[in-house]
């Protein structure tokens, strides 16, 4: 970061310095943007021309000052959060999937770089010893002369016409050893390049197809193959797809899939309703457990407060994939240690993973016990914070410590925490991590048509429908993540409104 | 206020009991953890006491090969040490980020006048709860991308996943801007005076008032990022180059169950974050209630 425009000394070396370090970040800029455009891929070109051109302009102009504290800032949030979202959205109006991989050009490409042997160029050969290294003779076929190759050294070597007595040649027994050299390796010819074909002869490659107008593709036997622009495939003169293919727009097709589509539609309308169950279930719990926990904590006969508020803590304090995992490992139906203890002493040995309910039941446990210390923190905080005298007055009326808790602690503290709890609901509304790690959204609902686990969240679901299952649909996934976006967003403005609402009352301009 | 004594004593007893019973549930799962880092075997099963306690599952934890009693030589089946020093580099490197960028953008937040301010801040409250999990398709062609023109920045290289990690600065910039707006103006307007630049006046004014609040956010920033998943999965993928987090996972396959492994794994890597965050709690509460939400 440069330093302000030169104030005292006329001669101002870090300013020379900072300018320089501009140019060069400028530089590095415009190799990226060429590198990306000749990559074909305009639109990441044109966001990171964008992006330097800002970057380098408002670091090299004193009138920018202001924004060189939040530029970059700014940048990476834009760059990695807000821009991976448009794109994901704009990824559910593709077909970009597993099948509809590539850009039409490496589609193109691809086949283009296939190649097929030319049968009328095929020739045998034989292995010939010189010393330690190797030389090809190719004897005299039709009308081409005898040649024989220099010693090979390396996957390139050059034929000579070779006149005279034929060398000895070793047997095929030799070429299938040296298979791997053999077929590395490219013979020029005066009648061009050969390759291996087979173990007895080598042969001139010729490519596959020939670009035609239009994008079309000729095979070497005449056919040709058209480029069909709205399933982003070649089609053959059978009218077979041939893959890969490219991604091409579908407009709204994945979002009508989605919404009404059989098999599609039902099991993610199951999913939407108990990713709010879930979410709010989580809120309920750990914030019962929390404040509960805060409460009899903050009960002025309690002894030896330190040492369980520690205690309390550790659940939040060890890293949740851990603890998460730890879980998974505990509740295993065969020999995890809560099924041995429940059958030891009850008999029962419930199949947390493979019965929906009991799944769902397992999640909230574990969600429980890792949220619960984060409440009971938060609350506390706002414990502090309720006017001794409203209980002091309490007591003189008599008034028990279940309704004080009622009447006076819950009123006093819940204005303040309905941001943190609408904050907590959407946490839990894509707490993918819980899921992806501990029931991997198992057991699978049966019969539906992509793969959705009965205790998926939408996160989740959406998750391993772009990465974790064989035909992997980013389309799909685009097209349901911009729904969750929507949600989301809607959650994060109430919440926003909650906390100006609630700042608002306290009559502070800040937030929480 | 008048307190019934005998009822008073029982109603001690009844939430010290609960207390108990309550922490006695909750560290259930611990102390299984810790049980079962030394058994033998990766399923035996067992009292809370090993009746053969070995040092297997640590030896493998630590990388070092265990001969078994019979001869036989088990090899370590994950890099752990590597996996923790990876989580440890990147969530270093990427706080430091953080806590740059964050800095910085809160001050002028906090201290200028420009356009779109209001806005701009607003916005970046909106955006902190979109899930990173469902941008990971995108997180992935960028980096897909940028590593075919600079190979430093592609999938499997830490640098990718640090870049990223720079992004989750929405909620520090209002933390630490909150902590700026504590600060009497009256000491910016006397270093103005002196002729100070306001990057002068950030770098050796507001900066060194505030290292308490840094600490809480640093410590914040790394704990988060150590816990992180979604994107590293997405971008880590071969076995040396994951982080804890990602590696982890790979212990409990339906195929290939390490449980025994694991735990002794778990207990190793968890131990340096879960006294970081104890030894550091009663400063990270304060920053906790500003709106954070654990990941």
């Amino acid at each position: 970061m440069s330093d302000a425009a030169p104030i005292l000394s006329t001669l101002n070396w870090r300013g020379i310095a900072g300018r320089a370090l501009t140019a060069l970040v400028g530089l590095g800029f415009l190799y990226l943007v060429w590198g990306l455009y000749l990559l074909g891929e305009p639109l990441f070109a044109v966001i990171a021309f964008a992006v330097g051109a800002l970057g380098v302009s408002f670091f090299w102009s004193a009138k920018f000052y202001k924004l060189r504290f939040v530029y970059p800032g700014i940048a990476a949030v834009f760059l990695f959060i807000l821009l991976p979202v448009f794109y994901t959205s704009a990824i559910g109006f593709t077909n970009f999937g597993a099948r509809n991989l590539l850009s039409l050009e490496r589609v193109q490409a691809y086949h283009l770089s296939l190649t097929e042997t030319d049968a009328g160029s095929k020739r045998p050969f034989g292995l010939v010893i010189e010393g330690e290294a190797f030389r090809i003779y190719l004897p005299e076929s039709g009308d081409k002369p005898a040649l024989l190759t220099d010693a090979i050294a390396g996957t390139a070597t050059t034929a000579e016409p070779h006149s005279g007595e034929a060398p000895e040649t070793l047997p095929v027994k030799t070429a299938i050893q040296n298979r791997a050299m053999l077929s590395e390796l490219t013979i020029t010819t005066p009648d061009g390049d050969l390759t291996m074909a087979g173990l007895r002869d080598f042969a001139a490659s010729r490519p596959a197809f020939t670009l035609g107008d239009n994008g079309a593709l000729t095979a070497t036997d005449g056919t040709v193959m058209v480029p069909d622009h709205d399933v982003g495939l070649y089609v053959n003169e059978a009218g077979e797809t041939v893959a890969p293919g490219w991604r091409v727009g579908v407009g709204f097709d994945n979002f009508t899939k989605v919404l009404t589509a059989e098999g599609i539609r039902d099991p993610i309308f199951k999913v939407f309703i108990w990713t709010v169950v879930f979410a709010f279930s989580s809120m309920v719990l750990t914030f019962s457990f929390g404040l509960g926990l805060a409460v009899i904590l903050e009960w002025r006969h309690m002894a030896f407060k330190n040492f369980y508020r520690v205690m309390l803590i550790l659940p939040y304090a060890v890293p949740s994939f851990i603890s998460i995992l730890v879980f998974r490992g505990l509740f295993n139906q065969n020999f995890g240690e809560i099924n041995l203890i429940l059958s030891t002493l009850f008999g029962l040995s419930p199949d947390w993973f493979t019965s929906p309910v009991l799944a769902k039941v397992m999640l909230l446990i574990v969600n429980t016990w890792l949220g619960y210390p984060y409440m009971m923190l938060l609350a506390a905080g706002f414990l502090q914070a309720v006017p001794r005298d409203l209980y002091k007055a309490a007591a003189l009326e008599g008034s028990g410590g279940l309704r004080n808790f009622f009447s006076i602690t819950l009123p006093q503290i819940l204005p303040p925490f309905v941001p943190l709890l609408i904050a907590n609901f959407a946490f839990n509304f894509n707490n993918v991590v819980l899921i992806l790690l501990l029931t991997r959204g198992g057991p699978d609902m049966p019969g539906t048509l992509v793969t959705v686990g009965s205790t998926d969240l939408l996160g989740s679901f959406t998750f391993r429908l772009a990465f974790q299952n064989s035909g992997q649909d980013f389309g799909m996934a685009g097209a349901i993540s911009t729904l969750i976006f929507i949600v989301t967003g809607l959650i994060a403005y109430l919440n926003f409104k909650a906390m100006q609402n609630y700042a608002n009352k306290k009559g502070s301009g800040h937030n929480g | 206020m008048v307190e019934d004594k005998k009822s008073l004593l029982w109603r001690k007893l009844l939430a010290h009991g609960f207390m108990i019973g309550f922490i006695v549930v909750i560290m259930f799962p611990f102390l299984m953890v810790l049980s079962i880092s030394f058994r033998e075997g990766n399923f035996s099963t067992g009292s809370l006491f090993p009746e053969h306690p070995t040092l297997e599952h640590w030896q493998l934890a630590l990388g070092i090969p265990y001969e078994r009693a019979n001869g036989v030589i088990v090899e370590p089946p994950f890099p752990v040490m590597l996996w923790l020093w990876n989580s440890i580099k990147i969530g270093l490197i990427a706080s430091a980020g953080i806590l740059l960028l964050s800095t910085t953008s809160a001050y002028a937040f906090a201290r200028m006048k420009f356009r779109g301010r209001g806005a701009m801040l607003d916005t970046l409250l909106i955006i902190q709860m979109f899930p990173a999990a469902l941008t990971v398709i995108a997180i992935y062609a960028i980096f897909d991308a940028l590593g075919q023109v600079v190979p430093f920045l592609a999938i499997d290289n830490h640098p990718a996943l640090i870049l990223t990690y720079l992004s989750a600065i929405t909620l520090h910039i209002w933390t630490i801007k909150g902590y700026f707006e504590s600060i009497d103006p009256a000491i910016d307007k006397a270093a103005q005076i002196d002729g100070a630049t306001p990057w002068q006046a950030f770098r050796y004014i507001f900066l060194p008032i505030s290292l308490p609040i840094l600490a809480i956010i640093f410590v914040l920033a790394f704990i988060f990022l150590v816990n992180e998943y979604p994107v590293a999965s997405v971008l880590l993928r071969q076995t040396d180059k994951m982080t804890l987090a990602v590696g982890a996972r790979q212990y409990l396959y339906e195929q290939k169950y390490l449980w025994g492994d694991f735990a002794a794994a778990a207990i190793l890597s968890g131990l340096p974050i879960t006294v970081l965050f104890l030894a550091s709690q009663k400063f990270l509460i304060s920053g906790l209630s500003d709106g954070g939400v654990k990941g």
